[in-house]
């Protein structure tokens, strides 16, 4: 087309046309984050209706009571679930970040494409699927379940998550404090430890925190391992009670307190999530802005 | 502080000789013990006043491509060289072999020799750790670490092994004080380094690579993300350090060459054109390709 048959640039993009497109782009993009949100909101608001009645202090300070027995709460459920995440936490977050570094700084080669997919693959894994191989490797060799038992496969669980966004949160630290370490002379490591993994801390923690999230849900994989416990236990090697198995317990029991229970039970659970990763983020808010 | 070193009235040493020469620079906060360089001690034997920096028949490749072609060139010791030239005539990257940075970059091969303080940077056996603390860098791009002001300045001598919180206070302050910087964050130590404007950033940076006491300072580039005020403070201070230390700058403006060094190099695809003193190369060079960059015609 010879250019004289063109239109001028300047009358371009004028039109209604691309007007409308806009005012529907930025409309699906709002209805996109109410689709979100509502699910969200739906959650808590029935959670909060539904379990606030039998809320309360005595649900974190009593052991729960026989059927037929008014109160009771889920304090024993509550310490339970508290210990099997960080049971889990504690095997998953050193293994875990230092899988991600290692991605991140040294991943070029083949044993990490390996390491990568590997984890990809566990992602995948149903979580009942990883209670069954926690049960092979935990609870036949040591006879019984026990809450060791539950933190390993709870720990399992948290792995994929954590290797991988901690890899993605190191790669984002800018080359150029590397650069400015090394020139002063340090050596690889603790440019690792000094610059690298405090710069990517708070990443760091929020990968930590979704894993925690994710696995303080879970209650498949709870069933072989830590099995649940009606009476109060801190023994790591017996089984132990979980905050999910007792929802799950309370939920389909042909009780109308039961099921009550449950609902404060999943109320208190959500809290417990929201209050530690609050915790988290606010000391590592007070380590970053020094 | 020179550490003065009066030769011994050695057979053969010729009168010349005989006068006490100063070999050792003068860092600006003295370590305990001066380190001492037997090769430097040893040159000043022969030579009248040796070279900081020593590069022979140096050529580095990227892969194929041949982005230094057998350079060399010395470097007077407390001295402020500037390197110019057009983008991509591999400035830079000699700038980056005198610390090894190049190292960082897959493919790199080099050739020649290239010696600081008479020891040689480029072999298998060098302690590149070593070699990095000894000669420190400046990047183009402010790059404090995020982390609070004292905790930047302190990590290179954290990285020594300095602990106690006397030692690093004294140093930390030092530091800040030679590049002027003090004053002007001596009340929010503290507080994160990124909040420091550019400028101050810059010049925390170059207190950072002071702290550890280096013989040569690298800079590539150190103002050209700066303001034009930002600017004048660093070349302010740039020239109040080429007393205690060896400056290399790599820079793309002429200007600032001309004002504060003492030697230009100019290069120009891979090779080294000229390099003479800054005076004779502004004003009379001796080769026309180095009239024509220096007056704008071309780059």
């Amino acid at each position: 087309m010879p250019p004289d048959a063109w239109t001028p640039l300047a009358s371009r993009g004028r039109g209604l046309r691309r007007r409308v497109v806009n005012v529907a782009a930025i409309g699906a993009c709002v209805l996109a984050a109410a689709v979100i949100l509502l699910p969200l909101a739906l959650i808590v608001w029935h959670l909060l209706a539904k379990g606030l009645p039998a809320f309360g202090l005595a649900f974190f300070l009593h052991m729960p009571k026989p059927v037929g027995e008014p109160g009771g709460g889920m304090a024993n459920a509550i310490v339970g679930t508290l210990i099997l995440v960080g049971l889990g936490a504690f095997i998953a977050v050193p293994v875990g970040v230092g899988t991600g570094v290692y991605l991140a700084e040294y991943g070029g080669g083949r044993l990490s494409a390996i390491v990568r997919y590997t984890a990809d693959l566990l992602a995948g894994v149903p979580s009942i699927v990883v209670g069954v191989a926690a049960y092979g490797l935990v609870v036949m060799p040591m006879g019984r379940f026990s809450a060791i038992a539950g933190g390993v496969a709870l720990g399992i669980l948290m792995l994929p998550t954590i290797i991988r966004s901690t890899e993605e949160v190191v790669r984002l630290v800018p080359q150029s404090y590397r650069h400015a370490a090394l020139a002063l002379g340090a050596p690889r490591w603790r440019v690792l430890t000094s610059v690298v993994v405090p710069a990517a801390w708070s990443g760091i923690v929020t990968a930590i925190m979704l894993a925690v999230a994710r696995a303080a849900g879970e209650t498949a994989p709870l069933l072989f391992t830590a099995l649940g416990n009606r009476f109060w236990s801190l023994a790591l090697d017996q089984p132990m009670a979980s905050l999910p198995v007792f929802i799950f317990d309370y939920a389909r029991a042909p009780y109308d307190d039961w099921n009550r229970q449950a609902w404060t039970g999943a109320l208190v659970l959500l809290m417990l999530v929201a209050v530690v990763s609050a915790l988290m983020r606010l000391t590592t808010r007070r380590i970053a802005g020094r | 502080m020179g550490v003065k070193r009066a030769l011994g009235a050695s057979a053969g040493g010729g009168p010349a000789e005989v006068a006490p020469r100063v070999v050792m620079p003068a860092p600006a906060l003295p370590l305990d013990e001066a380190p001492a360089h037997p090769a430097v001690a040893g040159a000043a034997a022969t030579a009248p006043s040796p070279p900081r920096l020593a590069v022979r028949d140096f050529s580095l490749y990227y892969g194929r491509h041949q982005a230094l072609k057998s350079i060399t060139l010395a470097v007077e010791d407390r001295s402020v060289t500037a390197i110019i030239g057009p983008s991509g005539c591999g400035k830079s990257t000699l700038l980056r072999s005198f610390n090894r940075m190049n190292d960082l970059i897959p493919g790199v091969r080099t050739e020649g020799a290239l010696q600081v303080s008479g020891e040689d940077v480029l072999s298998p056996a060098t302690d590149v750790v070593d070699l990095r603390r000894r000669v420190g860098m400046v990047f183009q791009r402010p790059n404090p670490f995020p982390k609070s002001i004292f905790d930047n300045v302190a990590f290179g001598l954290r990285l020594l092994g300095v602990r106690g919180r006397t030692e690093l206070e004294a140093r930390v302050e030092a530091s800040l004080r030679g590049t002027a910087l003090w004053d002007e964050v001596k009340d929010r130590l503290e507080r994160s380094a990124l909040q420091l404007s550019g400028g101050q950033q810059q010049r925390l940076c170059i207190a950072r690579c002071l702290a550890v006491e280096p013989e040569v300072i690298l800079m590539d580039e150190p103002a050209s993300a700066l303001d034009p005020t930002a600017t004048a403070r660093v070349e302010e201070l740039i020239l109040k350090l080429k007393a205690s230390y060896t400056i290399v700058i790599v820079t793309h403006n002429m200007q600032q060459a001309a004002r504060i060094s003492d030697r230009t190099a100019f290069m120009l695809m891979g090779e080294l054109v000229e390099m003479d003193t800054t005076r004779r190369l502004f004003t009379s060079p001796a080769k026309k390709i180095t009239e024509e960059y220096i007056t704008g015609r071309f780059g």
